[in-house]
């Protein structure tokens, strides 16, 4: 069990679009990874070793100390049974934690509400990001979903800070049922109260807490101050607004963020090569920056992605595989490899595809009792496996 | 609620009007309710029931701008296409019901990947939107995109697959409660062998070929079904037959017509009057959308207003507000992305039982983007719809607080204002400047008035419809 000063905080980051396992965490020790990888190979002398059987790409560089410290959990060969190569379903298979049939509650909806289930703090759930993921869809539990910290808010497009602030001030009272109405009473009743009454408050009841979460989240720009720097990288500014509003003590317990597209079809050699440097330098910063505030302690992140990749290289890239790989990391985590590196062998492969090993839900589960101390069954809908990661 | 108002006045004409077009359209500007107000009501419904009177939109410069249409690859510009055509059609209801069936037979885009299949199933759905419900059933039955979306390609005579018959009977034509499980297994056997077209090995993802339909006679179950208690050797068509004497049937689509039509909370008596139309007109979906625009529960004060706007219709209605987009014009990606943003990702529904609407359209994440993206489109004085409004509040002249907030209420919509809204409205027009346009700063006054029009459309009540 975790024993921490602060409530465990989560954050999650999604590698959109299939990331390649084998060029991930290579197994370079292993000859079918050569054969399997004629075109699409990283050069041996450029893999950042971690043992004499694997290794990191080696745009991974600022993510292997997390690893050589012992702060980085791969779990090698996650998935679910019966893969579907489709993104969007398979997003929606870790999104709800339900691979057998078509569900909507996100997991993440499910987390929020056992922390918060009187959604007394608005600000429980952060996402960075445009609309939010499926992964936090349940009906009554506010996400705040920020597309950028230092814009985010109501109204955004009015022309000047003062006329903002009035705007803002005249929908506070337009989203107040408590006749805060600048004064004024109506020439005539145009609404009849009855007819349309609960969803009209409804609305002001969010549309008030989505005022009050941007004014919170204000905050946090305006207090923050570092000596970090942070990549120019989308990611970068989402895990540094992610760093702002955890060092300002909002409470915010989920945190949410992605990056992509990892869907390397084709060019992957260079695509990939960017992508992980991207990633791995702004996770980098992010845990910099946490450590250099003294809020590190009770952070882990998750990174997934909603598949692998074929073994075999198609010439330029690889097509949609099963098994992928997942990573946690944080101070809390007991770095190590999880699971077994799937196999290459070809009588272990389905469809040219790596079998996995690790049910998602396993990595779910292990997150949620062991880290957030919340019963897994209802949110994972099941029983698995508990891994020793955290 | 603080004081409990006496039952409001009925509707006025424009508001009955405004309240039609927002239902059976995408919203219409003052100029098109004017023409519609000298046509009356009855005539202007007919015009939009009517919809083939009307001329088509030109496909071909759809598709010459938005090439991908046509070719399918992705969504985002079957979405673009789908957008552009719901801001400039000439049928309104059209798109308006293609919308509904496409909510009501939810297939999505994220199984088969295929953006021109689906693209040929809304295709398909608006040919058949308004005539009769036999032939749409049909169809849909026989739409590729959705045999693959619910699997009906592996349902054969040696192995049943279940998944399209279910779903025909519970979530496309009766409604739970209505059937047994043997109805399912039987209902199922019938659309055995209806399958897709064996296509040349599918690239995927590089090559996208859109799916057909083809029937397999060697895979057709052609023994002896009992469905709802009628025994033949039933194939597809007899059992689609046999579902539409059910009168459950006539009572599921008459419900899902007046929930997307008139108001979130039903009405079983307005529901029992759009159910005996369906039924006495062999389900004729125009005579049943005939008696649900003429019905009392649509035309009342109740319904005016009182159901939470799709997405896709406040994109679509602010657009046609702001007079955008009236060319197919490459920037129209922003409304497509707004739309998947609130909520409402076109051709992509989460699941088979489509959206979930009403109040369930809203968190705070979604309706944060609502208010922006309405607020930042209006504020923009130099679209010609904006433009056009600032003019008409600018030729009235001198206005009260009150007089010019009506104005706007009334130019934007109309639409119901709840008092506590309009009290702060006011408030804010006052406590500033009132525009004169006495010519002394006009500028000063056109903007004061933008700022109200961004206000309004930031209202909860102009999420409503």
């Amino acid at each position: 069990m975790a024993t921490v000063a602060k409530p465990p905080t989560l954050v999650v980051l999604q590698l959109t679009g299939g990331n390649d396992p084998l060029n991930t965490v290579i197994p370079y020790g292993d000859p079918l990874y050569w054969d399997n990888r004629p075109t699409v190979r990283i050069p041996e002398q450029e893999i950042l070793h971690i043992d004499n059987q694997y290794g990191f790409h080696p745009s991974m560089a600022a993510l292997k100390p997390f690893w050589d410290d012992g702060k980085m959990a791969i779990l090698a060969g996650i998935g679910y049974p019966n893969v579907d190569y489709s993104h969007f379903r398979s997003m929606d298979i870790w999104y709800t934690a339900e691979p057998e049939k078509i569900a909507t509650d996100g997991w993440l909806g499910k987390v929020v509400r056992e922390m918060d289930p009187k959604a007394d703090n608005v600000l429980t759930a952060v996402n960075f990001g445009r609309g939010l993921p499926r992964a936090f869809t349940l009906d009554g539990v506010p996400v705040a979903s920020v597309a950028e910290l230092d814009s985010y808010g109501l109204l955004t497009s009015l022309a000047s800070v003062a006329e903002r602030q009035s705007a803002l001030d005249v929908f506070s009272c337009m989203y107040d049922d408590g006749w805060n109405d600048m004064g004024h009473r109506p020439v005539r009743p145009r609404q009849p109260a009855e007819s349309v009454g609960d969803v009209l408050r409804y609305m002001g009841r969010t549309g008030l807490d989505a005022q009050k979460g941007a004014d919170v989240l204000r905050t946090a720009v305006d207090g923050y101050s570092s000596t970090v720097t942070y990549p120019t990288s989308s990611i970068a500014s989402s895990l540094k607004g992610i760093a702002q509003v955890k060092i300002a003590g909002l409470g915010t317990r989920v945190f949410y963020c992605g990056t992509g597209s990892f869907d390397t079809h084709a060019n992957q050699l260079k695509v990939h090569a960017e992508l992980w440097k991207d990633v791995s330098e702004a996770v980098s910063a992010f845990f910099a920056d946490l450590r250099e505030h003294g809020e590190a302690d009770d952070v882990i992140m998750l990174l997934w992605t909603e598949f692998g990749r074929r073994a075999r290289d198609n010439g330029a890239g690889t097509d949609h595989g099963a098994g992928g790989h997942a990573f946690v990391i944080g101070e809390a985590v007991k770095g190590g490899l999880y699971g077994e590196y799937p196999s290459l062998k070809e009588h272990d492969l389905t469809l040219g595809n790596l079998q996995y090993g690790i049910d998602f839900r396993s990595a779910y589960a292990s997150i949620l009792e062991r880290w957030l101390e919340i019963d897994a069954k209802p949110i994972v809908n099941g029983s698995f496996e508990q891994l020793a990661f955290v | 609620m603080a004081v409990s108002s006496p039952r409001a006045p009925a509707l006025t004409d424009l508001e009955l009007m405004a309240h039609l077009y927002r239902r059976a359209g995408f919203g219409a500007t003052r100029a098109e309710l004017d023409r519609a107000l000298a046509l009356g009501y009855e005539a202007a419904l007919e015009e939009l029931l009517q919809s083939e009177a009307q001329p088509p939109l030109d496909d071909f410069l759809i598709h010459r701008y938005y090439v991908d249409v046509q070719e399918g690859r992705q969504i985002n510009s079957a979405q673009y296409g789908w957008i552009y055509r719901m801001i400039n059609t000439k049928r309104p209801l059209e798109e308006k019901m293609t919308l509904f069936w496409h909510g009501l037979f939810a297939t999505a885009y994220f199984k088969a990947e295929k953006g021109k299949t689906m693209v040929n199933q809304i295709s398909m759905l608006r040919k058949h939107c308004l005539g009769d419900l036999r032939t749409l059933l049909i169809e849909l039955s026989r739409d590729p995109a959705m045999i693959h979306w619910l699997d009906n390609q592996y349902n054969t005579n040696e192995v049943h697959n279940e998944n399209y018959g279910r779903e025909l009977l519970e979530l496309f034509s009766m409604g739970r409660g209505n059937y047994t499980e043997d109805d399912v297994k039987n209902c199922a056997r019938a659309f055995t062998g209806w399958g897709l077209k064996r296509t040349v090995p599918g690239f995927y993802p590089y090559a996208h070929f859109d799916l057909e339909f083809e029937f397999y006679p060697d895979r057709h179950d052609y023994g002896e079904k009992t469905v709802l208690g009628e025994t033949g050797n039933f194939d597809g068509p007899d059992v689609v037959d046999v579902i539409l004497r059910q009168p459950a049937t006539a009572s599921f689509i008459a419900r899902r017509l007046y929930q997307f039509f008139v108001s979130d909370t039903p009405d079983p008596d307005a529901i029992a009057e759009i159910a005996s139309a369906l039924r006495t007109t062999r389900y004729d979906i125009r005579a049943a959308m005939r008696t649900l625009f003429m019905s009392d529960a649509f035309r009342s004060q109740e319904s005016f207003c009182a159901r939470v706007k799709y997405p896709v219709e406040l994109v679509v209605g602010v657009a046609r507000l702001t007079g955008d987009y009236t060319f197919p014009e490459y920037d129209i990606t922003p409304l497509a992305l707004a739309c998947r943003y609130m909520g409402q990702d076109l051709m992509n529904p989460p699941s088979v039982e489509g959206w979930h609407t009403g109040k369930e359209w809203i968190d705070t994440g979604n309706l944060v983007e609502r208010i922006n993206f309405a607020a930042e489109r209006v504020g923009d004085s130099s679209k010609p719809g904006i433009r056009l409004l600032v003019d008409q509040v600018k030729a009235d002249g001198r206005m009260t607080a009150e007089q010019l907030v009506d104005r706007c209420i009334e130019l934007i919509g109309p639409f119901a204002v709840k008092e506590g809204t309009y009290g702060s409205l006011v408030g804010f027009v006052e406590q500033d400047r009132v525009p004169a346009f006495d010519g002394t700063d006009d500028a000063a006054d056109e903007h004061r008035v933008v700022q109200l029009l961004q206000l309004l459309v930031s209202t909860r009540e102009y999420q409503m419809a």
